[in-house]
This record gives structure tokens, C-alpha cells and sequence, in this order.
């Protein structure tokens, strides 16, 4: 039976100190909110997975929140760095974080495996490249048909995946529209998926060939409006490309990042009251 | 003929370069605008796919991100991720993979990972993301570059994603590598048989001298250098246009329904 949590509540119960995390959506849907919630909680030791780490894993990383992270491209898209992110490899702060770097298409293959409980991945891939002498869980098989070599990289089954999505009915039935990346592969990848929800609604509309995550696979629902905030929903709101580029000076400067987190993150007590705090800000 | 920038004539080359009805996986910034300046101009029918899972999108302003929503609204279809990298990009159904990189080899192998050592990198730059993949399977790779010596170099600080390298031809890449450098200050192909890439084409008003000062070793030249025509007036249009509207987009206030 999905629970029907508060954002709080659901973070506090599901995820503890230390454990792997994934919080996906390719550039749409990116459960910030959660995010956010988990700096709040002070959770520490995180293994953070996340194709794109993007604004929020920046936040996580510079608050210290995570020991190792599992990505493929760690850029702010069409901007530039990730400063936060930089800094922990390139300085070590707030601390060192262990890096377990991979292709798209390799973490692909590796939240599909994940979710099938496949032990390994397969991919043609890592041709060319020099990754896979700097990380050893890139492998390769035999075909047994025809002998070619073929990539590999181990499964990945988070503890937890969190996801943002447009809607879920009462019963924990979700609902996903438009960009879906690889949402519905580290969904099911994870012991335990908790979703935070635009509207939770008595019935959703037929389902047709969209993304619905049933509510057997989905360990508790949170509504969250704007829980995506700086990314987007789709049919809520758009993408605010405009705080992306000014995430960009926020993010250079530790002093100027931290005062951010303490001011916006941890000095609130929730994310509706995060947001509020922003709008006063602008 | 109006006046234009080295940004807009590197645009245009490239965006000529793309044939109609091709098939291109399409990466953020410079690739991106080349792309969708050839969908407004000569190439209506080329199917742009990005990465995010959108297929034959016709955006009217440029995404900032990967996945703007934009991309989704304006597609054919829109698949989830992995379907995209396997089912289309390995399954070999690309016709033209565009790339750029922080660094650039004479064989077009590229580095978007660390300059300096991968364990201690001085700079840690985003990595890989589906460029690896792209370089290797995709038929053909066009890579779009501004050329300067600290970019175009000797030696690769570290191998993202392979170009004409080595035991390319058995090392399982379905694709035939980088067809061609835009750069700048003129086009780069590759020499027959060694791979490596050498003066091809150069733009009107920039000196053969210019484009070897701009790469970091000594750059051969194809045995006939061919002139590009400067872009005409309505390449120009069509792409301010394009980038104006794009610019207002981006800095549009988003307002939260709550």
C-alpha cells in the first residue's frame, strides 16, 4: 500500500545517513524539493546517482551531504560548470567525494539492468575512450553467439529513488508526461521509489502509452507543488532558464553559496516556504 | 554583403554541411543552432533528436537545456532515454552526430572530462554524456570548434570519445568517425589514409595563416583549399532571428501556479 506522506515525513522514514540515493529526471522533473528537503534533514554520507547531477546534486555536494557520486555529464546545461561539484573535486570542499564517472548510454543500460534485477548492464559502448582505465566497474563480456566484445557496467539499484511527477491518484498510482529520460528505469531500480506530486487527484486520465508508475512500485507519495522549481513540469510550468544562468555567480563562491543554502534551504521549513523566501528575495 | 561575426560564418558552414531528410543527434550551444539554422533554411525536413528522448523536433527558439520543454512540444515523439541510446544511436539509425569539446587531437579524438590528471584534475570539466557513444556510432561526426592553440593540441589531457584513432575500424564503432572540424577560421577534413585533419576549406577574409596559428600542431593542408561563400543575407536572418528570440526566452519570468 503506498503512503500518502508529507515531503518531511517520507525523507525522514525512507532515507537514511549513508544510503545510495538517485534523484532522477532529465532536465524536466527534477525533484528538487526533495533535494532540498534532504540538506534540511542534514542527512550526510550520501552515495548520490543521478545522470545529470545538475543545480541540485551542486547544492547537495557543496552542503557536504555526499561521500561518492555515480553521474555521466556534470555541467549546468548551456551555461557551464557546476561549481559546487568542481570544487569537491578539484579541492576536496567541503570534502572529498569519490567519483564513479560514466557514459549516457552506460547509465542507461545500468538503471534498465537495475530495474529488470539483471546483475550488469550491456551497452556497445566505451569504444575510443579512455574512461574505463580510470573506472574499474566498466567491463565486458563475450557474445556467446559471435564472440564480440561487449560492454558492461554493474546494475544500479539505489536504496532509494525519488522522483518529481505531474500527478498520482489516492491510491499511489503515478502519472508522468512529456520528457521522461530515465525516470521509469531508476524508478524501478530502487528498493524504495518516493514520488513527490504536482496534484494528487481522485482518478487519473487514461493512461494511453505515458509513463505510469503503479502504485506497487511506488513506496510513498508527497504533494509538492513547484517541487521541480528551477525545472519544470510539464503543463505546470516552464523551465526557469533564468535562475539557471544566475545559478552560475550564486555557485562560484563558497561564501555566497552557503549564505544561499543557509537563507533559502535550511532557514525554511518547508519548500512552499522555500520558494516564498525567493520571491522575497527578488 | 552585411557585416558578420566569426561565431555566425562558423554557424553557417556548418549548417550548410547538413544535407535534407538526414537524421542528426544534436548537442547543445553552436551544434544546436547550426541544426535548427538548416531546418529554417535549406533542410526543412532534417529530424533533429536530442538526447532527452525528443525525436523530430522544430523548436522556434533554441533550448537552453537538453531537455527544454520546448523540444518536447514542438517533436514527433518523445521516447524515454535509454530507447534513444540504444535503439537508435547503437542500433546504428543516425545519419550525423554533432560534437564539440574543450580539447581537440589531429585525429579528432576529444576531451570533455579534466584538463590535467583524471585523479587530480585541475579542472574538472562535465564529462562525457552521450558523446562517446555519438563519436562511435553515429555515421558521420561533425565536430564544431572555435580553433585556439590551448584547445586544438598536440596531446589530450585525457580521451573522452575516439575519432580516426588507432584500430578504429575493429574496434566495434559502427560509424565512420569525423567527417569534418568546423571551426572559426575555416574547415578541417581529414587526410586519406593517416586520418589526420588538415586545411580543407577556409571563409572569406581569413588567411590560411590565421587557421594554423589557431591549432596547436603544424596543419597540413588538402592539395586544393576551397573558398566558402560568406553567408547571404537571409542565412543571416534566419539566424539573428533565431537567436533573438531565443535570447528573450531565456530570461522570460517563470511563474509558479501555487
Amino acid at each position: 500500500m503506498t503512503q500518502v506522506l508529507p515531503l518531511a515525513e517520507a525523507i525522514a522514514t525512507h532515507v537514511a545517513d549513508g544510503a545510495c540515493v538517485a534523484l532522477e529526471g532529465f532536465t524536466h522533473l527534477i525533484p528538487f524539493a526533495a533535494g532540498h528537503e534532504l540538506i534540511r534533514q542534514g542527512r550526510r554520507e550520501l552515495h548520490l546517482v543521478r545522470m545529470t547531477p545538475d543545480l541540485i546534486y551542486d547544492q547537495l555536494i557543496g552542503a557536504g551531504a555526499a561521500r561518492k557520486l555515480t553521474f555521466s555529464w556534470g555541467g549546468n546545461p548551456g551555461v557551464g560548470s557546476l561549481h559546487r561539484l568542481r570544487d569537491s573535486v578539484e579541492n576536496q570542499w567541503p570534502r572529498a567525494i569519490e567519483i564513479d564517472e560514466h557514459s549516457h548510454a552506460a547509465m542507461a543500460a545500468a538503471y534498465r539492468a537495475g530495474a529488470a534485477r539483471l546483475p550488469f548492464g550491456m551497452l556497445r559502448g566505451y569504444i575510443g575512450t579512455d574512461l574505463p582505465r580510470h573506472n574499474q566497474s566498466i567491463k565486458s563480456v563475450r557474445c556467446p553467439y559471435s564472440g564480440e566484445a561487449i560492454a558492461t557496467v554493474p546494475a544500479v539499484n539505489p536504496d532509494v529513488t525519488i522522483l518529481h511527477a505531474q500527478r498520482a491518484d489516492r491510491r499511489g498510482n503515478v502519472a508522468i508526461d512529456g520528457i521522461v529520460g530515465a525516470v521509469r528505469e531508476a524508478g524501478l531500480a530502487a528498493a524504495k521509489l518516493l514520488v513527490t506530486v504536482e496534484e494528487i487527484v481522485d482518478e487519473l486520465p487514461p493512461a494511453m502509452n505515458n509513463v505510469v508508475l503503479p502504485h506497487f512500485t511506488v513506496t510513498a507519495v508527497s504533494r509538492c507543488p513547484g517541487g521541480a522549481w528551477p525545472s519544470y513540469a510539464h503543463g505546470h510550468y516552464a523551465r526557469d532558464n533564468d535562475f539557471y544562468l544566475r545559478w552560475d555567480a550564486i555557485a562560484r563562491d563558497r561564501a555566497r553559496f552557503t549564505a544561499w543554502i543557509d537563507r533559502h534551504v535550511r532557514g525554511t521549513k518547508d519548500h512552499g516556504a522555500f520558494l516564498a523566501s525567493l520571491r522575497q528575495a527578488a | 554583403m552585411s557585416e558578420y561575426s566569426r561565431d555566425e560564418m562558423m554557424t553557417v558552414a556548418a549548417a550548410r554541411l547538413l544535407k535534407d531528410g538526414q537524421v542528426c543527434f544534436v548537442g547543445i550551444g553552436l551544434p544546436s543552432a547550426a541544426c535548427n539554422l538548416a531546418r529554417l533554411t535549406h533542410a526543412p525536413e532534417l529530424v533533429l533528436i536530442y538526447e532527452s528522448g525528443t525525436i523530430g523536433t522544430r523548436p522556434t527558439v533554441l533550448p537552453l537545456s537538453i531537455g527544454d520543454g520546448e523540444l518536447a512540444e514542438t517533436a514527433t515523439c518523445v521516447i524515454p532515454l535509454p530507447d534513444i541510446f540504444s535503439d537508435y544511436l547503437q542500433a546504428g539509425r543516425i545519419d550525423v552526430g554533432f560534437l564539440g569539446a574543450a580539447q581537440i587531437d589531429r585525429f579528432g579524438n576529444l576531451n570533455s572530462t579534466v584538463i590535467g590528471p583524471y585523479d587530480k584534475p585541475r579542472t574538472r570539466l562535465p564529462g562525457a554524456g552521450g558523446a562517446t557513444e555519438i563519436a562511435a556510432h553515429a555515421k558521420q561526426v561533425f565536430i564544431v570548434m572555435k580553433a585556439t592553440p590551448r584547445s586544438f593540441v598536440e596531446k589530450l589531457d585525457f580521451q573522452t570519445s575516439g575519432g580516426h584513432f588507432a584500430g578504429r575500424a575493429r574496434s566495434g564503432a559502427r560509424g565512420q568517425g569525423p567527417a569534418v572540424i568546423v571551426t572559426d577560421v575555416g574547415i578541417l577534413e581529414p587526410l586519406p589514409g593517416s586520418g589526420e585533419f588538415a586545411l580543407s576549406v577556409s571563409y572569406p577574409g581569413i588567411p590560411a595563416e590565421e587557421a594554423r596559428a589557431g591549432v596547436g600542431w603544424p596543419l597540413a593542408s588538402l592539395p586544393v583549399i576551397k573558398t566558402l561563400a560568406a553567408p547571404t543575407a537571409s542565412e543571416l536572418r534566419a539566424l539573428r532571428a533565431l537567436e533573438s528570440r531565443t535570447a528573450a526566452a531565456h530570461r522570460e519570468p517563470v511563474r509558479l501556479p501555487l
